[in-house]
């Protein structure tokens, strides 16, 4: 684990280095990056032009779920983003490069051309979530400021499990990234919007079998004061840092599993 | 002759390597099939050793270094490599080994050559001063000075080899396996990867396995060789040896100055003819020299050259003479 990490550190702080090498040409990219994203929520607006709510909720209310949904994937985009490239890395059999060094190979992995223009997404979901702070209508209580970091850092690591466990599923599909993303780019963008315009199967899924809707829809419910979906208990809000958790493991393990199928068949 | 834990420095004992291949042999059904790269393979290499291991294409040459490298894990027998389960310990091996895979790089792509340097020292943890002195004395033996500030993308296919090399041998690894180390070089690059190589191997007596397709490398480097086709080892020992356990024939190719019929000459048979220009098979171990004069005496010949025998044929034949008996 310390070990992965100081590899991590290592390989991003490189990339880091060899970004800012061309100024210009981060910027650039970021702003991209950034306008990129931000046409999400352009849509949105743009949506809010017609009508006075989407699924019972206000602007305000919307811009608090895609922030949270856009800063917590945003982090774990930024940290394991390039995870994604891990099926063409066992195609084209340079993975093995990785496996002969002396360093763990997720970490590797994950910090390879650690692109430091992610840095975009996270920087609009901030200001569309500073946006709904400032504009949204919440009876504050100490509870409910904790949770508002609790729910970003697990938010990232529940997503930060999609990217490592997506990754460990190309060991065995190689050309899986698209699912990949699916559920990664797929996810987010369905919790910028709020569960009520959803089928309820579909939020059953995303609850139960993948457990996206703790990212944000859960906990911000409770925060916001409106009714949590499902007809789930109250305190299902809080679980979000013990799913993330539970889903990091899992994915941790799914890793491992990918790993020692490529080393025995070397596919 | 080394002995004790030298001598068994890289040790193989009946080491196999099954893959299992699924075919679709009609819809929604799969046939399974065992592939056997490596069946049952014994060899020990002693520290210090340079040796060769040659093969066509699929013979599991690269299924054994993936092995002695701990990237695949043997379906059966034991290796052990500088006292190492290789697979078992892959990231403590990793400190003594180094690897060049000659085609794929082990360098950072998109970044600057001195920045793969870099992120080497510290992920092997080499000590400062011994980093220092590795990458200069590197840098100059292979030429790398002019190169250390560019992108590896953008090095040209020997300038990388080199690169990879100096990289593979920055934490003084006790051994070095080398995949098709020359693949695609031309031949002043191939010299110089080649002369490097047999200075690493004096000088720091670091062992080296290496692979490839060309027997140059191994008749200007290798005193062992060792051969393996589908999955198994054929021959192990001297390059000479090889040459009369396969009974291989050099290639004479004679240029006339006119059109004639096949030159009739002892000690050789003409294989091939096309216009002015034939082709005699004669015995690897004899010399070119007198039936050279025997042909310039007699036809009149403009230019010649004398060919190798190319691995593949000597190992076709090695095989077709093993059935046999």
């Amino acid at each position: 684990m310390l070990d992965g990490l100081r590899t991590y550190r290592m390989i991003s702080v490189m990339w880091i280095r060899s970004t800012m090498a061309y100024r210009a040409s981060f910027a650039m990219t970021t702003l991209g990056n950034f306008t990129a994203t931000a046409f999400d929520f352009v849509a949105i607006l743009l949506m809010f032009s017609r009508v006075d709510a989407l699924g019972g909720y206000t602007l305000p209310e919307i811009a608090f779920l895609y922030g949270l949904s856009s800063v917590a994937f945003g982090l774990a985009d930024l940290c394991l983003g390039s995870m994604e490239r891990l099926g063409r890395r066992v195609r084209d059999g340079t993975l093995d490069t990785l496996l002969v060094r002396p360093a763990p190979v997720l970490a590797q992995m994950a910090a390879d051309q650690f692109g430091l223009r992610r840095l975009g997404r996270v920087t609009q979901g901030t200001m569309v979530l500073v946006y709904a702070l400032a504009t949204v209508d919440i009876d504050w209580t100490a509870l409910k400021l904790l949770l508002m970091p609790v729910m970003i850092l697990s938010g990232a690591g529940i997503f930060a499990a999609v990217f490592v466990a997506g990754a460990a599923f190309q060991f065995v599909a190689q050309d899986a990234s698209e699912v990949q993303n699916a559920f990664t780019y797929g996810g987010t963008t369905l919790l910028q919007y709020p569960p009520t315009v959803f089928a309820t199967e579909l939020v059953r899924g995303v609850t139960f079998v993948l457990p996206l809707s703790f990212v944000n829809w859960l906990p911000a419910t409770y925060v916001l004061g409106r009714p949590i979906p499902l007809g789930l208990p109250q305190w299902v809000a809080f679980l979000s840092p013990l799913v993330a958790a539970g889903c990091c493991a899992l994915a941790g393990l799914a890793w491992r599993a990918g790993l020692r199928s490529y080393r025995s068949t070397g596919s | 002759m080394v002995d004790g834990a030298d001598a068994g420095f890289i040790e193989l004992d009946r080491v196999e390597k099954v893959f299992e291949v699924r075919k679709k042999s009609g819809f929604m059904k799969r046939e399974r099939r065992e592939v056997r790269a490596v069946d049952s393979i014994s060899f020990r290499v002693a520290r210090g050793e340079m040796v060769g291991y040659i093969g066509p294409n699929g013979a599991g040459k690269s299924t054994t270094i993936k092995m002695l490298t701990g990237i695949l894990a043997p379906s059966g027998g034991r290796l052990s490599v500088a006292g190492i389960d290789p697979s078992r310990e892959r990231r403590h091996l990793a400190h003594r080994i180094g690897v060049v895979f000659g085609q794929r790089t082990t360098l950072w792509w998109d970044l600057p050559l001195i920045d793969s340097y870099k992120l080497m020292h510290r992920m092997y943890r080499i000590p400062d001063a011994r980093y220092r002195q590795n990458l200069d004395r590197l840098v100059e033996l292979l030429d790398l000075a002019d190169l250390l500030d560019v992108p590896v993308r953008q090095l040209s296919l020997g300038q990388r080899m080199r690169g990879d090399i100096a990289a593979a041998l920055l934490h003084d690894p006790d051994v070095l396996y080398l995949d098709e180390p020359t693949i695609g070089l031309d031949v002043i690059s191939k010299a110089r990867v080649r002369e490097f190589l047999r200075e690493v191997n004096t000088e720091r007596g670091t062992t080296v396995l290496l692979t490839t397709h060309d027997l140059q490398d191994i008749e200007q480097l290798c005193s062992r060789v060792m051969v393996i086709d589908h999955g198994r080892l054929m021959y192990d020992g001297p390059l000479a040896g090889l040459h009369e356990a396969g009974d291989s024939e050099r290639t004479l190719v004679v240029d006339l100055e006119r059109e004639l019929p096949p030159i009739e000459v002892e000690g050789a048979r003409v294989v091939k003819v096309e216009g002015p220009r034939q082709w005699l098979a004669f015995p690897a171990g004899t010399s070119a020299a007198p039936l050279v004069a025997r042909i310039a005496a007699e036809y009149p010949m403009v230019d010649l050259s004398v060919r190798e025998p190319d691995i593949e044929a000597v190992i076709a034949k090695m095989y077709a003479e093993k059935a046999a008996t």
